[in-house]
């Protein structure tokens, strides 16, 4: 078995809600659809204020290459286009939508259709239409991944070695939507004549895995690939080093490497856009977390806010100290619930213990970071000249090579914030080096 | 014995002769001029390669001033004083520049705004604005207060007061670093001798900064009924007052309703 440098094994908490089906939730009263749920150019709404709104219908169209369509889903009027909060603490324009409670549907939604006799231009433009992008949480839209070259393509990953705590969203869709994978995989290995596809899953799910193995059966193009249980054991380039023993780096894309890698929700997503005719405008989402009642899985519209789901979920038991949008080691601290869940959000997670908040000390140059770094970087090193702002010399020590995976905050005895300060600078010098071109 | 120390002696000073003579050769020919105006800008110039004027350092500077591609009071840290020094070694007449400082547009010190949670993460303003919730502020573009500021001012012109950041008009050189570096963008230029300047940067809706902070700009329009020159404009949500038109009478700042509008008292 493959598997990369570094990494770390932290308490998994998925015992919480790992058990819990996921239950379908129905949309309040009002939704919010930010414009930008995905990476690139923000979507420009095409809808004015009062007008109606059918389920499915797009109401953010993308603007640009790498964009995507925002999708309604729910059915009703347009409340307001206005700047509201997401996740990431700016605001960005949105749709506001009033629900009509009747989900009036656009025409040939979740009509059955089949994929043998479409086109490769027409299935991306199907994928594209559908909104649908990387579910994982990076947001990368999928039509983009998928209009690389099918020449130079050998392999399809479906990652679903969840290796983020806490979350069991992609546990549950092996389990209960094991069909839509294979048959998402299905699709896109049709107009990948050459690859082969490999659902990935870490041994700590071998329930789910053996579910997938029978469901598979003889199937010859497509194989169940075990990997070992670490973090971050589901990041894009060490996932391709376990599957393939290919290393990729910043300045590559994984097609570089004869890949393609697709979360396992954008596999359903691709399926059911293309075989249901039903667009991206719901996700899994998992709740979970010591101060939350009743942790548990939810098939949620997007555009709901976290308060909805939170309250879905029985509130908090106790005053959570943290919520986190996504996971532990990876996710965002928000600082309120009235933000909306977007294509990016796979949970909601509400922890009493801060342990984040520990007051960070002096380094001790123990080098416990420079062990865990997956990247083969230097976190002590890089996360000074981050503070400091010599982004300069934090390109020289590759600080650009951070996947921000948070396994040097995590190990370091002193409690610094070393992850936080590497991407914050990581994304300085990205603009200064796309500046300098 | 005596022949070899003659020998020696002799190698050598032929040998000091060719050096010399190739030195002074090649320092003929590899003369560099360095012109004389430049010089003695050099020496007039602060010398702290701040890099406010927009040039590489002070000698690069005083290259450019004296070729004529900067005018004689580019130096935003010598002022009108250093101006009028330069244009003597130039020949040029001095414009007399008005004195700007750095101010910060944000009043929501720990007392007046409202906080909605608590940070912990790196303790400086680029890091804590890339999560949610501006440092544990209620107001998405209020002053943070973790004084990234403060680290870049060369001049100890910034410091953190009550939780936000305070220029000292009088050590500020204008050298506008701090403009750069805040990511709320809450800092900008005003006249040293400004009158009036409003302390605000949300661009919220009224009500929404009402519950916020109680010194923000509620975006009545108010102040820009009352100027008697239309020197106040909204930006957005935001009052700014155009200062070539500003007389400095004051009557902004009285009926500002939330007293976001300050009146700068003389030091």
């Amino acid at each position: 078995m493959r598997f990369f440098k570094g990494g770390v094994h932290p308490y998994d908490g998925k015992e919480l809600s790992k058990n819990k089906p996921v239950s379908k939730l129905d949309a309040g009263e009002e939704l919010v659809f930010p414009m930008q749920q995905h990476i690139g150019a923000p979507a420009a709404p095409c809808l004015k204020k009062g007008d109606s709104v059918l389920v499915g219908q797009i109401i953010g169209t993308a603007s640009g290459f790498v964009s995507a369509n925002i999708l309604s889903s729910v059915s009703g009027t347009v409340k307001a286009l206005e700047p509201r909060a997401i996740d990431n603490g700016t605001k960005v324009m949105s749709v506001v939508v009033t629900n009509d409670f009747e989900y009036r549907t656009v025409e040939g939604f979740g009509k059955d259709k089949s994929y043998e006799d479409m086109d490769r231009d027409s299935f991306l433009e199907a994928v594209k239409n559908a909104g649908i992008v990387g579910m994982g949480g990076a947001n990368f839209p999928a039509h983009i991944k998928l209009a690389a070259d099918p020449e130079k393509i050998d392999r399809i990953i479906v990652n679903a070695s969840e290796c983020e705590p806490y979350l069991t969203s992609d546990y549950r869709a092996m389990l209960e939507r094991a069909e839509e994978i294979i048959g998402g995989l299905s699709v896109i290995l049709h107009f990948f004549p050459k690859a082969s596809g490999v659902i990935a899953v870490e041994d700590n799910k071998s329930d789910a895995a053996e579910h997938i193995q029978s469901l598979i059966g003889g199937q010859k193009n497509i194989s169940l690939k075990v990997l070992q249980t670490k973090y971050p054991q589901g990041a894009e380039r060490m996932l391709i080093y376990a599957v393939t023993g290919r290393q990729i780096n910043s300045k590559m894309l994984p097609a570089d490497a004869g890949c393609i890698v697709h979360n396992i929700d954008t596999v359903c997503s691709i399926y059911r856009a293309i075989c249901k005719s039903i667009p991206s405008i719901r996700r899994i989402i998992t709740v979970t977390g010591d101060a939350i009642t009743n942790p548990q899985n939810f098939d949620a519209p997007l555009g709901m806010s976290f308060r909805e789901v939170v309250d879905a979920a029985g509130g908090f038991k106790t005053n959570p100290q943290k919520i986190i949008s996504g996971g532990p080691m990876m996710g965002k601290s928000i600082s309120s619930l009235d933000i909306p869940i977007t294509k990016g959000t796979t949970s909601v997670l509400a922890l009493t213990k801060d342990q984040a908040s520990a007051k960070s000390s002096n380094c001790i140059r123990c080098g416990r970071c420079v062990k865990a770094c997956p990247e083969h970087l230097v976190p002590q090193k890089i996360s000074v000249l981050a503070a400091e702002r010599q982004y300069d010399e934090f390109i020289k020590w590759n600080g650009t090579e951070c996947v921000g995976c948070g396994c040097c905050s995590y190990v370091c005895p002193a409690k610094r914030p070393l992850s936080q300060e590497i991407s914050t600078a990581r994304a300085k010098s990205i603009q200064l080096l796309k500046s300098r071109k | 014995m005596l022949e070899g120390v003659i020998i020696t002696s002799a190698v050598l000073g032929v040998l000091g002769c060719v050096i010399a003579l190739i030195l002074n050769f090649a320092g003929d020919k590899f003369y560099v001029s360095i012109n004389e105006k430049t010089e003695k800008i050099i020496e007039v110039l602060p010398g702290n390669n701040c890099g406010g004027c927009g040039y590489a350092g002070c000698s690069a500077l005083a290259e450019a001033i004296s070729n004529g591609t900067a005018a004689p009071n580019a130096c935003p840290v010598g002022g009108s004083e250093l101006a009028k020094e330069i244009a003597k070694i130039t020949g040029k007449k001095a414009v007399d520049t008005k004195r700007m400082v750095a101010f910060v547009h944000c009043g929501g010190d720990c007392v007046k705004s409202v906080r909605k949670g608590d940070y912990s993460g790196s303790s400086s303003c680029i890091s804590a604005k890339a999560v949610q919730g501006n440092g544990g502020k209620a107001c998405l573009s209020g002053c943070m207060g973790y004084g990234t500021c403060v680290d870049v001012c060369e001049f100890g012109a910034l410091s953190i007061k009550n939780g936000i950041s305070v220029v000292d008009k009088e050590k500020c050189r204008a050298c506008g670093k701090c403009i750069k570096v805040c990511p709320n963008s809450l800092i900008s230029f005003v006249p040293y001798d400004a009158a009036v300047t409003v302390k605000c940067s949300s661009q919220e809706r009224g009500a929404v900064v009402k519950s916020q902070c109680s010194v923000g700009c509620l975006g009545c329009t108010l102040c820009t009924k009352q100027c008697p020159v239309n020197a106040i404009q909204m930006n957005g949500n935001v009052a700014r007052i155009d200062y070539s038109l500003c007389t400095s009478c004051g009557a902004c700042a009285e009926k500002c309703p939330s007293k976001c509008i300050i009146v700068n008292t003389v030091q």
